[in-house]
């Protein structure tokens, strides 16, 4: 059992759990990750590590709200437990000095792509930040970002941030007047594919952070595999950070959506069960 | 691998002989003629029908009563130079235990088993008795039809848990020494219930958030019911043993730091890790499974109870297993039980050459699985939404013996042919682990991600560190794991027991 120390609400959808979980607070390095199972009748789900605090003994981690597992996690409250939470799981990322390197997150790979860059910055690189949300009010982490970075940038469907921009431009006019020698692109597959397909024509080596569906999270199931460079990868342990143009975004793109009827079949189920009417 | 040709050794044989000569056997084999023990018909094991098991997951086979059970025994010739014990990888005292059965002390017999077999109700179950113990019986080779060994264990072990007298023996006083043992499976209880017993802090650091390994996750509840299971862990926390869940020895804590720690000793049997895969096209389309992924989500998560449990799995109604062992049968008879109007074992080659235990393949065939021999797919057609819809297979036949031992298959030219299938299980076969490899820097691992040992000790590179079951031998059986772990703990033990010298002397 874990027990939660805080859950809170970061914007809409978006929330932050922070663990209590001594033993894996000691050993996380950036781009690793726990699997998390919310309660007894739960699946076992990745969430990608946001933060931790060793002397503390908690980690914490963002997630957004999709589906049953996640709709449980967002209605915790601190002082709860859960039954699983295990890690920190995956290979770290890659972390030395690069020279520039830009780390773009959006959703709630904002939150994952925190400890890399933090980490890079303190590897002694450049460290450029773009953050990617639809709209302004779905911006956090800003000042955790900002501290850690040289430059700092925000790609917005709104108007508020003056670009109406979608990430691969916002990033493209960044590298146009910056040299960048990696870039780092967390968050969802949609995202991080864009990013990769942006840097590809100029040859800009872009990690990504995979998230297939897992089941057991330590190498024996085989659930997690990805193609990566025509070979298939387990995202478990081989990965989760791969090289963005070296992986097959249709497969993984249509293996995420694998369980999507039956998604909606256990959500519904769950809400029944815990919200009926009258 | 270790040598098979190995005499029996000079204690275990005084151990048989004494045995064999205390007088109530005596008594007991002069009180049935041989003869008329060889007429005794092997008692069948009661099951449920076929077409009534195949929709759920109760367990297969009843176990014998009492009346079968003594009958059984009474088959068992007792003989003076009893085979089986050399077909046993733990080394059961196995006239000792039937006997005890014939003279109806049941629940002693079990306590014999324990003596060296710390699971007998799970081996009862899942051990392939008839290529092991019972193929090498005395009264198979005198009248074709061995004693029914595995079913007498099952009896006297699953007696003595009904009874709920389960004895429980005392542990030798402590040796303040400390034991990590990576790996709730059949390897890691074993060497737990063996190494607690002699007097020693044993912990069993476990990554998943159930205890069995393999048992819980991979072997299905109509082969072994999850009670079962829990009452054999019950035990051993009743002897002492302590087990530490969500841990991911390499990733959680490192062997370091559990010498750190103060752990004296350590056993590494982490058991399967990634699953193979033919690396044919279409192979990453979804409703293709490892056995693996399909089995943990059907047993270990429950996706049997789906959406009463949250995870899910595919219920195809074309369902073809890949492999021939008994992960396949399960696998396919799992897909049947689920739903699926066909379940097909699709096997390179022949029947003969089928890994799988004989009772699972006629379990199997009962329940409606149909089986293609000398058969193999060579890709995978997905619909519009990169779901498999059908496979194309080749048709083999058998030519030359290969390094196993069995005639390899070879491709028949233009034999191809479409299945229409919507769901495939891939159950052939897995490599070690690799996460402690990859995280132990010091320790030796092989080409496929095995951790190195010597097969007479089960010691690794490292001081003090042991291995044994599928982290050292790939896929292989419950029996085996159990087996390794037995030589394990007996050599970690005298490690241990060494140390206590050099401490003193030092």
């Amino acid at each position: 059992m874990a027990k939660i120390i805080r859950r809170e609400r970061l914007v809409p959808n978006l929330h932050l759990l922070e663990i209590e979980a001594p033993k894996v607070a000691r050993k996380c390095k950036p781009g690793q990750f726990v699997i998390i199972m919310p309660d007894e009748r739960g699946e076992r789900i990745p969430l990608n590590i946001a933060d931790w605090d060793s002397e503390k003994g908690t980690v914490t981690s963002v997630f957004l709200v999709v589906g049953t597992s996640t709709q449980k996690l967002s209605i915790l409250r601190s002082g709860d437990e859960v039954p699983v939470y295990v890690g920190p799981l995956g290979k770290p990322a890659e972390i030395k000095k690069f020279g520039t390197v830009l780390c773009a997150g959006g959703c709630y790979g904002i939150g994952a792509v925190y400890p890399v860059a933090r980490a890079m910055k303190e590897a002694g690189n450049k460290v450029i930040s773009l953050l990617d949300v639809k709209a302004n009010y779905l911006l956090y982490w800003e000042d955790k970002l900002k501290a850690v970075s040289d430059e700092f940038f925000v790609s917005s469907r709104d108007s508020y941030y003056d670009c109406k921009e979608f990430i691969p431009k916002v990033l493209k006019d960044v590298v146009k007047t910056t040299k960048v020698d990696r870039v780092i692109s967390y968050g969802c597959t949609y995202l991080m594919y864009t990013c990769s397909e942006a840097t590809r024509p100029l040859g800009i080596k872009t990690i990504v952070s995979l998230n297939p569906i897992m089941l057991d999270g330590t190498g024996m199931c085989g659930a997690c595999r990805v193609s990566v460079d025509e070979k298939t990868k387990f995202a478990c342990v081989d990965g989760p950070d791969f090289d963005g143009h070296l992986v097959d975004w249709q497969e993984l793109f249509s293996r995420r959506k694998s369980y999507f009827d039956d998604e909606i079949q256990s959500l519904s189920y769950w809400e029944k069960e815990n919200f009926p009417k009258n | 691998m270790p040598d098979k040709t190995k005499q029996m050794p000079p204690e275990l044989k005084a151990m048989l002989r004494a045995g064999f000569n205390e007088d109530w056997r005596k008594e007991l084999r002069k009180s049935l003629p041989v003869k008329e023990r060889m007429k005794i018909r092997r008692q069948k094991m009661p099951e449920r029908k076929p077409d009534l098991r195949n929709k759920h997951f109760k367990e297969v086979n009843f176990g014998l009563d009492a009346k079968k059970a003594v009958k059984e025994a009474q088959r068992c010739l007792d003989c003076a130079n009893p085979q089986c014990v050399m077909g046993c990888p733990v080394g059961i005292d196995i006239p000792a235990f039937i006997k005890l059965i014939e003279a109806g002390k049941f629940s002693d017999s079990a306590r014999k088993l324990k003596e060296t077999n710390s699971l007998p109700s799970i081996c009862g179950r899942v051990c392939p008795q008839e290529s092991q113990c019972e193929a090498v019986c005395n009264l198979k080779k005198a009248t074709g039809v061995s004693v029914a060994i595995g079913n007498l264990e099952r009896f006297a072990s699953d007696f003595e848990r009904d009874s709920g007298k389960v004895f429980i023996p005392k542990a030798l006083p402590p040796t303040g020494k400390k034991v990590a043992v990576i790996g709730a499976g059949p390897a890691g209880l074993t060497v737990a219930g063996e190494l607690v017993k002699k007097g020693h802090k044993v912990t069993v650091f476990e990554a998943l958030h159930v205890v069995g390994g393999v048992l819980v996750y991979g072997i299905p509840d109509f082969r072994l019911p999850n009670k079962i299971l829990r009452a054999e862990v019950a035990y051993l926390e009743r002897l002492g043993v302590k087990f530490e869940m969500n841990i991911v020895v390499g990733k959680t804590v490192s062997l370091e730091d559990l010498k750190n720690d103060g752990y004296d000793a350590f056993f590494i049997g982490t058991g399967a890790g990634l699953p193979n895969f033919m690396n044919i096209p279409g192979e990453n389309l979804i409703g293709i499974y490892s056995a693996n992924e399909y089995l943990t989500r059907v047993n270990l998560m429950r996706a049997v109870d789906f959406p009463e449990y949250d995870t899910p799995v595919f219920k195809g109604k074309r369902a073809a297993v890949l492999g021939g062992g008994n992960v396949a049968m399960d696998s396919a008879r799992t897909a049947k039980r689920l739903g699926a109007e066909m379940s097909v074992i699709v096997y390179r080659r022949s029947r003969i050459e089928m890994p799988a235990r004989v009772e699972e393949v006629h379990h199997a065939e009962e329940e409606g699985i149909e089986f293609h021999f000398l058969t193999t797919p060579i890709r995978y057609f997905g619909d519009d939404k990169n779901r498999v819809k059908a496979m194309e297979c080749l048709r083999m036949r058998l030519g030359e013996p290969d390094s196993s031992g069995r005639r390899r298959p070879v491709p028949i030219k233009d034999s191809e042919f479409i299945m229409e299938i919507d769901l495939v299980i891939v159950a052939i076969g897995n490599s070690s682990n690799p996460l402690i490899g990859q995280t132990t820097p010091e320790l030796e691992v092989g080409k496929w991600g095995n951790v190195e040992v010597d097969w007479d000790t089960m010691a690794t590179n490292m001081d003090g560190v042991y291995a044994g079951g599928d982290i050292i031998r790939g896929g292989a059986t419950v029996i085996l794991a159990m087996g390794d772990a037995r030589i394990a703990a007996a050599e970690m033990h005298k490690y241990l027991s060494s140390k206590k010298q050099d401490t003193n002397d030092s």
